[in-house]
């Protein structure tokens, strides 16, 4: 069984990033830029499956520019066999980058596909999902444990409130929340064989994709500041200031 | 054209979340629907029925609605999809969930976690952890949206007497089923409702001491009790706490972060409250720039205080 780990190449979670001048976006020109997180936890999920015997073949796929080999190489550094790049510089907004995975899915037929939850420049949280839609596969999203036994998938979730645990026919598709595993850290003859993996690259229209975005962004502000308030001596003072002044008890 | 708000309910009544959401719907103006899809779920209807500004509650009721499978549910939105102009899922686990299941199949973008209704096709949300607002509009001729609550004020959950009209089920995919749940049990109120929340960090240096300490807190002033990521990490609060990008947005009255240094990420998800206290013996720690009322402080010391004190 092949499992499909689609990943995306983000600002680094480390950078705070700007708003622009113009409203137009954020800076994200010479920040440092890395794979999404919560697809870092999906390669390492993929990749222990294929350690335990259960998947053959891990598959990376990132959707989005040149410079996203870099993430495909990272992806193969844990432990991916090989990775495709859907290659365009349009932007990509989720519907697209789904409609793009579909379209791999139908090709590679993988019996999973892992993938974070959200990512965490648009934090959209769509994408997982709308590729189970389109392909017409079942989903499990926010997977905080993940067992795989005679075709079915059985996921633990995390849910408001505490756990949900459902059960799944393969294919499927499954979104990582943040304690699935740790990931590993890629040693440097990791990095090396990385190196030499196969990476083909494929164009959104030789998939048949029309990846045009379908929401505009009018502008980007900044947030609302919150002012630093007062600092109070002692607990009385807290109390009294909560009492009498913001009376919120 | 009319808005569909999915209910977020027990099947017994409605939560919270759901008051938000209509409120968002009310604002992409037009009548406003909400759907309840459950099993015996009338009395989640009813209660739908009476909340202020819904002209109309549709009842989907059957075993295969009963756990919110996202197949199902997204179904049997779709199958009524074609009435709305606008779609509204709390932005909640279940409503993110299902959302982007319906938006897919329609072939429409999905907004996610919007703040603010600008006018009927233009929302605003936050991107980035919440350190930018994007402005976005939709060409798409349904919106599907996901709504951050605390963005919205609840519509009153009384006045309102809507008609209950009960509608076909939807099948279930027969490709995903429930097989159980572990749910925390406690008196706290919910967290992403509850109107003072004290959360606790990596500070509290075990699970022991986060109880020991924090519990008496919650419970003097009926609080439900968070948690700062590292403090989950560390296995000092179940995974459910974490208030931060990746965890639960909240924005209570009042937020007391005790021993809680304060990373984006977590400021990201309480930064809205209305009333930030912060106790910490850090004086650089970044939560004190957000804080209402700072105290440089033991929490150990501190929060028993405080308990005595209130």
């Amino acid at each position: 069984m092949k499992a499909l780990v689609p990943v995306k190449r983000v600002v680094d979670y480390n950078v705070k990033v700007r708003v622009k001048s113009d409203n137009t976006g954020v800076d994200i020109a010479n920040v440092k830029m890395s794979m999404n997180p919560f697809d870092e936890i999906a390669v390492e999920e993929a990749v222990r499956l294929k350690e335990k015997g259960v998947v053959t073949e891990v598959i990376a796929v990132s959707c989005g520019v040149t410079a996203c080999q870099e993430t495909l190489r990272t992806a193969m550094a844990i432990g991916a066999d090989r990775a495709i790049l859907v290659e365009t510089s349009e932007e990509l907004q989720p519907l697209a980058v789904a409609k793009l995975l579909k379209a791999l899915v139908d090709k590679e037929q993988p019996g999973l596909i892992i993938l974070g939850k959200q990512a965490i420049d648009d934090d959209c949280n769509q994408t997982g999902q709308m590729l189970a839609a389109l392909a017409d596969l079942p989903q499990a999203t926010f997977a905080s444990k993940v067992e795989v036994a005679d075709g079915k998938a059985q996921v633990t979730r995390e849910v408001d409130g505490g756990l949900e645990t459902i059960a799944l026919s393969l294919p499927a598709v499954i979104t990582t929340d943040l304690r699935l595993n740790e990931p590993r850290y890629v040693t440097l003859p990791n990095i090396m064989k990385a190196k030499k993996k196969q990476l083909d690259t494929v164009k959104p229209e030789e998939l048949g994709v029309d990846v045009a975005p379908r929401l505009k962004t009018l502008k980007v502000t900044e947030p609302p500041k919150r002012g630093a308030g007062v600092k109070v001596p002692d607990v009385a003072t807290l109390v009294d200031k909560l009492k009498n002044e913001a009376k919120v008890i | 054209m009319a808005a569909l708000v999915i209910a977020e309910h027990d099947n017994a009544g409605i939560k919270a979340a759901t008051l938000n959401t209509v409120t968002a719907a009310i604002a992409c103006g037009g009548d406003v629907h909400v759907l309840v899809a459950g099993e015996n779920a009338a009395a989640a209807a009813e209660a739908a029925a009476k909340i202020a500004g819904v002209a109309k509650v549709l009842l989907a009721d059957s075993a295969a609605l009963a756990h919110g499978l996202a197949e199902n549910l997204a179904a049997q939105v779709i199958a009524i999809a074609g009435n709305y102009s606008h779609i509204l899922f709390p932005a909640t686990a279940s409503g993110k969930n299902t959302a982007p299941r319906v938006a897919a199949k329609l072939d429409v973008a999905q907004v996610s976690d919007i703040t603010k209704v600008v006018a009927a096709d233009t929302f605003e949300r936050p991107i980035y952890a919440g350190n930018a607002i994007a402005t976005v509009q939709s060409a798409d001729a349904v919106k599907v949206i996901t709504v951050r609550t605390t963005g919205f004020d609840a519509a009153a959950a009384t006045g309102g007497s809507a008609s209950v009209e009960k509608i076909d089920a939807a099948a279930d995919s027969g490709k995903s089923r429930f097989v159980g749940q572990e749910i925390a049990k406690n008196d706290r109120p919910e967290l992403t409702a509850a109107k003072i929340i004290v959360s606790g960090g990596r500070a509290l240096g075990s699970a022991e001491k986060f109880q020991e300490v924090m519990t008496p807190l919650a419970d003097k002033l009926g609080a439900a009790i968070g948690a700062s990521r590292a403090a989950v990490d560390a296995g000092y609060a179940a995974n459910d706490l974490q208030v931060g990008q990746t965890g639960k947005i909240v924005a209570p009255q009042l937020y007391i972060a005790a021993g809680i240094s304060g990373a984006i990420q977590h400021l990201a998800g309480m930064k809205d409250s209305k009333v930030i206290v912060a106790i910490n013996k850090d004086p650089e720690a970044p939560i004190f720039s957000v804080a209402d009322y700072g105290l440089e402080a033991d929490l150990f010391t501190a929060v028993p205080e405080l308990v005595k004190a209130l």
